[in-house]
């Protein structure tokens, strides 16, 4: 028998019970569209917070004061850990070859005024460096002076600008940021969030004048950027001994690389998708059961059918492969309706939130389609060998159903 | 053509054994025109399920054009009904949602011939039965005399050597029954080896050899003209033109 043949005969037999077909082949197709749908979700958040370090930039090292490793013994005598100060930031810079750059930075909240407007931001305290570290824009002015100063003077971003300031060059004109005043020396150019700080809602001022203004004595973090030629693991290395030997042979630091937080993302938000799929499958096995429930259905009313088949010398193999197509055609189509409903679905959410990547995984997609075939020839499998197991001379006797 | 020697076929009905067809032997002629009737209940249906290979005796010796059936596995008796024998029953068994043309072509279908020659042989088996013009309707559109031909149509259109017709007329009125009868000894005239299970005697005496069964046994085996064996014979008329 030819596969043409096979399939024409088969989508026949579907034909002859539309509307039921129709809703076990939906019942599939909402499995896959939320196969689809919540796998591109999971796929969505893995790309936007991956996305998000990438930005980073793969040469760079994230200094924590605090040692969250959790490797090892306890030592003996648990001390605090020292602060990370700007000597230990210029101290890396100087004594590690491979630090090209290097960014302390102390961050804050604190409630900005301009004249009757008032908002509450985030306060960064930083360096020229940063500019150059994270690639940022200017959208006028100048960026914080090169120098450790801790000068009153501040950088808005575009967010605030706009609110402080909405019809007026805000350069030159005084900000309030706690009980202090500043002075504005640049905008920084719309650019979005990223790691978590809406840089387009800070305010930067000098780390030196943050640490006062905050009345701290220890860092947030330094930020550290290395030649793009240098080695990542030595580099860190390096930096590490520099710290210990500064901090009296504490390693009370912990420094992150992109490329380590990458790796922990992916993996928590692949593990994610994977059980978003896994749950969307649920679904799918339902959707084979409503398949598997027609089939034996239509075998049941196909009795005579059946009977003169075999009559006419149909073999059990041919009875078995015209019901598994049956049930093949109906989960695929099925599978395609629920593919078109999903991708749609995640075109619309992307539609509604330009900023999050709603992008099914690719084999997700094919994953659906393959499953979705699959789920025909296995939930009709049943049905197919119970049409095949007929006794030929009773179907035959059966009187219309 | 057909032997069977010692044929018994038993049910099991609530654990007891009910015997439908008992010791039973009988040859048939390749070309012959055979009719088997008796009363309902007599084993009629199963000695032509049996024959047709759609059912297996429980005992004694089934050969056809030679072979053993009974040693024949399912798939070869698969290939045996689709090549060798042809079915025509009492309610036509068409498949509702394929055209008169479609159940035509579906044993060939299954048979893996390619479109263009189940399309001729399609067209050919609908003018022997006189329905080219009702090619493209459904059975619903058809009469019962109609679907019964396409049935014929469909039972021969893969040139078997056997037909087998179970109450070929019992569903039909007499006009309509004599023309089957008349189309399905025409194919017998060319050859083709021709048995029709009857009750109504006005079919069942136009055929050259007419077998009567009782509960389960021949009590009759008679030739147009001279009866062979009929310890029990009802007086039947040969009445073949
Ligand atoms: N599937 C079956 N199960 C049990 N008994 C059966 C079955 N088919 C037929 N019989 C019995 O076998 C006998 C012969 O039946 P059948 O061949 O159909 O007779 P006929 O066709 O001459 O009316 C009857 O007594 C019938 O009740
Ligand atoms: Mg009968």
């Amino acid at each position: 028998m030819k596969l043409a043949d096979l399939l024409h005969f088969s989508a026949g037999g579907l034909r002859g019970h539309r509307l039921r077909s129709f809703l076990s082949l939906l019942g599939v197709a909402i499995g896959v569209a939320s196969v689809v749908l919540l796998t591109s979700l999971g796929e969505g958040a893995r790309l936007y917070v991956t996305g998000e370090f990438a930005s980073l930039g793969s040469n760079l090292l994230i200094i924590i004061p605090g040692k969250t490793e959790t490797k090892g013994l306890a030592p003996l005598v648990s001390t605090a850990p020292h602060d990370l100060t700007r000597q230990d930031a210029a101290a890396l810079l100087q004594r590690v070859p491979a630090i090209r750059r290097v960014a302390p930075l102390a961050v804050g909240t604190a409630s900005a005024s301009a004249g009757e407007r008032r908002r509450e931001v985030t306060v960064v305290g930083a360096t020229r460096d940063l500019l150059e570290i994270r690639h940022l824009q200017m959208a006028s002015g100048r960026f914080l002076p090169r120098d450790a100063s801790d000068a009153a003077v501040c950088v808005l971003g575009a967010k605030v600008q706009r609110e402080l300031f909405p019809d007026q060059n805000p350069l030159g004109q005084l900000v309030r940021i706690g009980e202090w005043r500043f002075r504005v020396i640049g905008v920084i150019a719309p650019r979005g969030t990223s790691i978590g700080m809406d840089l387009d809602q800070v305010v930067e001022i000098p780390v030196a004048t943050a640490l006062r203004l905050f009345n701290r004595s220890g860092l947030f973090r330094i930020l550290a950027e290395i030649g793009a030629q240098d080695d990542l693991r030595k580099t860190e290395q390096a930096a590490l001994a520099v710290l210990r030997e500064r901090h009296a042979g504490q390693e009370d630091v912990t420094i992150i690389t992109q490329d380590a937080v990458l790796a922990t993302f992916n993996q928590i938000l692949g593990a994610l998708t994977a059980a978003l799929a896994g749950i969307a499958a649920i679904s799918l096995g339902v959707a084979g059961l409503g398949i598997m429930n027609v089939m034996l259905v239509s075998v049941s009313e196909r009795t005579r059918e059946v009977g003169l088949l075999k009559a006419i010398g149909v073999t059990y193999g041919q009875v078995v492969a015209v019901f598994l197509v049956e049930a093949a055609i109906l989960s695929t189509a099925g599978g395609s309706l629920g593919l078109v409903a999903g991708l749609g679905a995640g075109r619309f959410l992307q539609w509604l939130y330009p900023d999050f990547p709603v992008q099914p995984p690719p084999w997700a997609v094919a994953a659906a389609l393959g499953v979705s075939c699959s789920v025909g020839l296995i939930f009709g499998i049943l049905p197919a060998r119970n049409a095949a197991r007929l006794n030929p001379v009773q179907a035959l006797m059966r009187r219309k159903a | 053509m057909i032997q069977l020697a010692g044929i018994q076929r038993t049910y099991t009905v609530g654990g007891r054994p009910v015997p439908a067809l008992k010791e039973l032997s009988l040859t048939i002629e390749a070309g012959d025109y055979v009719s088997i009737m008796g009363p309902s209940g007599s084993g009629k249906s199963t000695l032509m399920h049996l024959l047709g290979c759609l059912d297996r005796p429980t005992g004694g010796s089934y050969r056809f054009a030679g072979e053993e059936t009974a040693r024949m596995t399912e798939a070869g008796l698969s290939r045996l009904r689709r090549h060798q024998i042809g079915f025509v029953f009492q309610f036509f068994h068409l498949v509702p949602r394929l055209t008169a043309a479609g159940n035509v072509e579906l044993p060939m279908v299954f048979a893996g011939i390619l479109p263009a020659e189940r399309r001729q042989r399609v067209w050919n088996a609908l003018e022997k039965v006189g329905l080219t013009q009702r090619a493209s309707h459904r059975p619903d559109q058809l009469s019962g005399g109609e679907q019964q031909r396409v049935a014929i149509a469909r039972a021969v259109v893969m040139s078997p050597a056997l037909l087998l017709a179970d109450e070929p007329t019992g569903n039909l009125d007499s006009a309509s029954g004599r023309e089957i009868v008349n189309l399905i000894e025409g194919m017998n005239r060319q050859g083709l080896t021709l048995i029709v299970v009857t009750h109504d005697p006005r079919v069942g005496e136009r055929a050259r050899r007419r077998i009567h069964l009782r509960d389960g046994e021949v009590v009759a085996d008679e030739r147009a003209g001279s009866a062979i064996e009929s310890p029990a014979a009802p007086g039947g008329q040969p009445s073949r033109a």
